[in-house]
């Protein structure tokens, strides 16, 4: 089976500057991609390659089986079939709703093309505001109509670049949900690019994490999270701290919070300096506890309080507990292991 | 159990918010005695002239008013066509001087239309050095021959389009970088190619901005006096001074410009209409990268003509000539006399530049402060003069000052039995005044502009940490006003230095100025002897399209915002 999208060692370049360093990748028929990353570390560019807008200066994009880019031809951006919404909706400001949305169905004309506009209209409840213009939208909907416009001829590939950032933080997740069943009912391959780690979990089957132009990990939300490759992905992803410790065992790691063992093999030398991840669900708040950390700081998140620990030698650590655990700044506190899966990390230098 | 309150005494400023401040009537004021011109000539249909108007209409007035139309059509096609497709070049496409194309385009505009007329009628008359090599080749004899007639409404309207098509490049490049980039890549998404997406979604999303530039180029061409005159094109300008210096009527001559005013309204209400519907035509206020298509053989070629073309015809070729005919006639045009008309030009145009900034400052500023309908009307009206052209704010200062020197007269005879003559009509402060009129919205527009960039909350920043007005006046406002204000001094600078029919009409007895020699020594067939005049113009005309040009270079959003 050919895959939707394949990605084999794409690099970019802008003036000799690489944009992008050897990124390979799959996706799978109706799969929702997402890259992850902070702003500038390339992942538009990528989806831009993918697009045909930047030519790759070296690998290949496969679209469904079709070469698409390689070092030499590119098909040209309107012949690849690849839909794309931005991050401000880019609706074209002298047309309706409607309009818009024929825009992208071109090509097909008459009884099939109602049919096709009606469907996406109840698809996406746009049907109150089809004949106004894309000015009296409010954000949410404009984006709407752009991905309407985008899937209205069943594009090869949906690409969306940052599509909710420029939206209110409330309905950011909200409708990353609503545009994910959309995209799910009717059967659409999709790469969205985002900065939100929660936009990305909300919305995608698979993620990858970029930095510097390389891709770092591409996996599921959960393994990212509880399964980063490197420590730069468990640094990005999540809220976490790193905590020295030393290998004392196959599975076992010495810290100052004792030894912790995981489940699966280290495959590092016995005495190696690691680092550890804690995550703040793995520092557990216990009042019986013998072992006790300073409270330095705290943010209260409604059920949960997110507690900034300083430990006996100084490391600082976090812990999530529930919000009727109210302790005043200063007070020490127990807190126990708990770690289901342990993430370890060379010593970095 | 009683509580104390403390109470606050609010201080006079706070509490009479419904009186008007001096200053918003002072801005009132200006205004109206700005407006004046433009009242007597509105008025002018007050006084019955029944037997003017039969005779208008069975004359003159539909040819006045058929080649105004037809110039204006013939100018607004061509600029169009010389101005849009050039834009889209050097803004979408990389081709060898395409970034010098970006500012050698506006160059045209350093040249007034009249002076280009004098320069092509020398070049491609009978006796033009374009014939005689023709017949030099060919063995023809003049009259043998058709050669096309440079003085004709075609000629004018090549002329005019030839240095005004810069105001449609510039509004329609700027509307082209404006567009997200976004939206003309979503068209490209959706199966457009380049020239699908160019006529489809880039131009349509350009209209209301190529309206706007192409409503200035139409005031530009009911304005125009000294091409149509040149050409001898019996137009609105030429009629109008015709009526009133030849035919002596002035009451039929304000008639005509007020006529002529209802064409330049009806424009005024285009380009406000469609700097409206802009607002809803902004597709983003992110930029996306621009990356230009870069051009390589025969579409480079091809772009670079077509970018050539107006540049050559517009500047280089009249420039050209003009050099050539200045280094023949220099040592003897440039003499004591000449050097009274620089100083007479540079001198009015400086008056003129200082006190069109000053007012401008008074009344944005004013304005910004006591922010009433009644003042924000009474500035914006002060703003309009650009359209008006300036054979009928000469016609409309000239009314009210005959009037006032008349009345001063008649009341000096009756008390003194003294006749004090004309004390204002022909004199400096007459032309003064009529330049206010037509140039104040230059400078204030661009004053207006520095002050938009001066936001409240820094007066309210200021004024939190202990500046009084004057303090936060100098301290903070004059310092981000000085290059507006600057600005605004050159341009009115230059507009009054290349202005001809206002100042034809209103100057004193004898005062010339570089403008009016060139337009004199041109109507004497003197075409090589006014090109010192008209060349000194084109170089002080060329200072604002250097600023112009900076300014563009500067402001392409998209280009150092990465992704």
């Amino acid at each position: 089976m050919t895959s939707a999208l394949e990605l084999k060692n794409i690099s970019v370049a802008y003036d000799n500057h690489k944009v992008i360093d050897a990124i390979s990748f799959e996706l799978n028929e109706g799969d929702i991609g997402c890259l992850l990353g902070p702003s500038g570390c390339g992942k538009t560019t990528l989806l831009r390659t993918i697009a045909g807008f930047e030519a790759p200066q070296d690998g290949e994009v496969w679209i469904r089986g079709i070469r698409v880019s390689d070092r030499k031809r590119l098909v040209p951006v309107e012949l690849r079939h690849a839909g794309m919404v931005f991050q401000d909706s880019a609706l074209f400001p002298h047309m309706t709703v409607r309009e818009n949305i024929a825009f992208g169905l071109q090509q097909i004309h008459g009884g099939r093309k109602e049919a096709r506009i009606t469907e996406l209209v109840d698809l996406l409840a746009v049907g109150e505001f089809l004949d106004k213009y894309p000015h009296q939208l409010s954000g949410g909907q404009q984006q709407r109509v752009a991905l309407a416009r985008a899937i209205a001829s069943r594009p090869r590939i949906l690409l969306l670049d940052e599509p909710f950032a420029s939206l209110d933080f409330e309905l950011r997740e909200q409708l990353a949900r609503e545009v994910r069943n959309v995209l799910k009912q009717d059967g659409i391959t999709a790469v969205m690019v985002s900065h939100n780690q929660l936009e990305a979990f909300a919305m995608a089957d698979i993620v990858g994490v970029i930095n510097e132009g390389r891709l770092l990990q591409w996996d599921t939300a959960f393994n990212l999270y509880h399964r980063p490759a490197t420590a730069y992905v468990a640094d990005f992803v999540g809220e976490g701290v790193f905590l020295s410790g030393k290998v004392i065992g196959d599975k076992e790691v010495q810290t100052e919070l004792g030894t912790i063992t995981g489940t699966i093999s280290l495959g590092l030398n016995h005495g190696a300096a690691v680092e550890v991840l804690i995550r703040p669900d793995d520092i557990v708040h216990d009042d019986n506890s013998a072992m006790t950390a300073k409270v330095l700081d705290k943010a209260f998140r409604g059920a949960e309080f997110l507690y900034t620990l300083m430990l006996a030698s100084g490391t600082r650590v976090l812990s999530l507990v529930p919000s009727h655990h109210n302790h005043p700044i200063n007070e020490p506190i127990g807190i126990r292991l708990e770690i289901d899966h342990l993430v370890v990390f060379p010593e970095r230098g | 159990m009683s509580t104390t309150v403390d109470t606050v005494t609010l201080s006079p400023s706070y509490t009479r918010r419904v009186a008007v401040h001096p200053w918003a009537l002072a801005i009132v004021f200006v205004s109206f005695i700005l407006s004046l011109p433009l009242i007597a000539v509105a008025g002018s249909f007050l006084i019955p002239a029944k037997d003017i108007w039969q005779h208008l209409l069975q004359t003159v007035l539909p040819e006045y008013i058929v080649n105004s139309l037809f110039l204006m059509l013939g100018v607004g096609v061509m600029t169009a066509l010389l101005g849009i497709a050039p834009a889209w070049l050097v803004t979408m496409c990389k081709f060898p001087g395409s970034r010098m194309f970006e500012w050698a385009l506006l160059l045209p505009m350093a040249i007034p239309a009249y002076i280009i007329a004098y320069t092509y009628a020398g070049v491609l008359d009978a006796s033009g050095p374009v014939q005689s090599w023709l017949r030099e080749i060919t063995g023809w004899h003049y009259g043998e021959y058709w050669f096309p007639e440079i003085r004709s409404l075609g000629g004018a309207i090549a002329m005019l389009s030839f240095v005004l098509y810069p105001y449609v490049y510039l509004i329609s490049r700027a509307a082209f970088i404006g567009q997200s980039i976004c939206a003309l890549e979503v068209a490209r998404t959706l199966g457009c190619g380049p020239y699908k997406t160019f006529f489809k979604v880039a131009l349509p999303l350009a209209r209301p901005a190529i309206i706007v530039g192409l409503t200035l180029v139409l005031m530009e061409t009911l304005a125009d006096y000294g091409t149509v005159q040149y050409f001898g094109i019996a137009a609105f300008t030429t009629g109008i001074f015709r009526t009133w210096f030849g035919l002596g009527n002035s009451a039929a001559a304000a008639q005509l410009s007020a006529l002529l005013m209802l064409f330049v309204i009806v424009l005024i209400y285009i380009e406000y209409w469609s700097r409206k519907q802009q607002r809803y035509y902004h597709t983003s206020s992110r930029y996306g990268f621009l990356s230009q298509k870069k051009l390589r053989r025969w579409p480079a070629i091809i772009a670079i003509i077509v970018c050539s073309l107006p540049v050559f015809s517009g500047f280089l070729i009249p420039v050209g000539f003009l050099m050539k005919w200045a280094s023949l006639t220099y040592k003897s045009v440039v003499d004591q006399q000449f050097y009274i008309l620089m100083w007479h030009s540079i001198m009015l145009a400086i008056c003129a530049a200082l006190l069109a900034t000053v007012l401008a400052l008074f009344m944005a500023y004013g304005k910004r402060q006591y922010s009433k309908p009644l003042t924000k009307i009474a500035v914006n009206i002060s703003g309009m003069g650009y359209a008006v052209p300036g054979t009928v704010i000469a016609v409309g200062v000239m009314l009210p000052f005959a009037w006032l020197d008349r009345t001063i007269d008649n009341l000096f005879k009756s008390y003194f039995d003294l006749s004090t003559g004309l004390i204002l009509s022909g004199t400096l402060i007459a032309l003064m005044f009529a330049y206010m009129v037509r140039f104040l919205a230059v400078s204030l527009k661009t004053v207006d502009a520095g002050l938009t960039k001066i936001k409240p909350a820094m007066d309210d920043a200021g004024r939190s940490i202990g500046m009084k007005s004057v303090t936060l006046m100098r301290r903070v406002h004059m310092p981000m006003l000085r290059g507006s204000l600057l600005t605004a001094i050159l341009l009115v600078f230059v507009d009054v230095l290349k202005e001809l029919p206002a100042t034809l009409i209103l100057r004193p007895f004898n005062f010339n100025t570089l403008a009016i020699r060139a337009y004199e020594l041109a109507n004497e067939e003197r075409l090589a002897d006014a090109a010192c005049p008209a060349l000194a113009i084109v170089f002080v005309g060329i200072i604002p399209v250097i600023y112009l040009s900076r300014s563009i270079s500067t402001s392409r959003p998209g280009h150092d915002v990465s992704t």
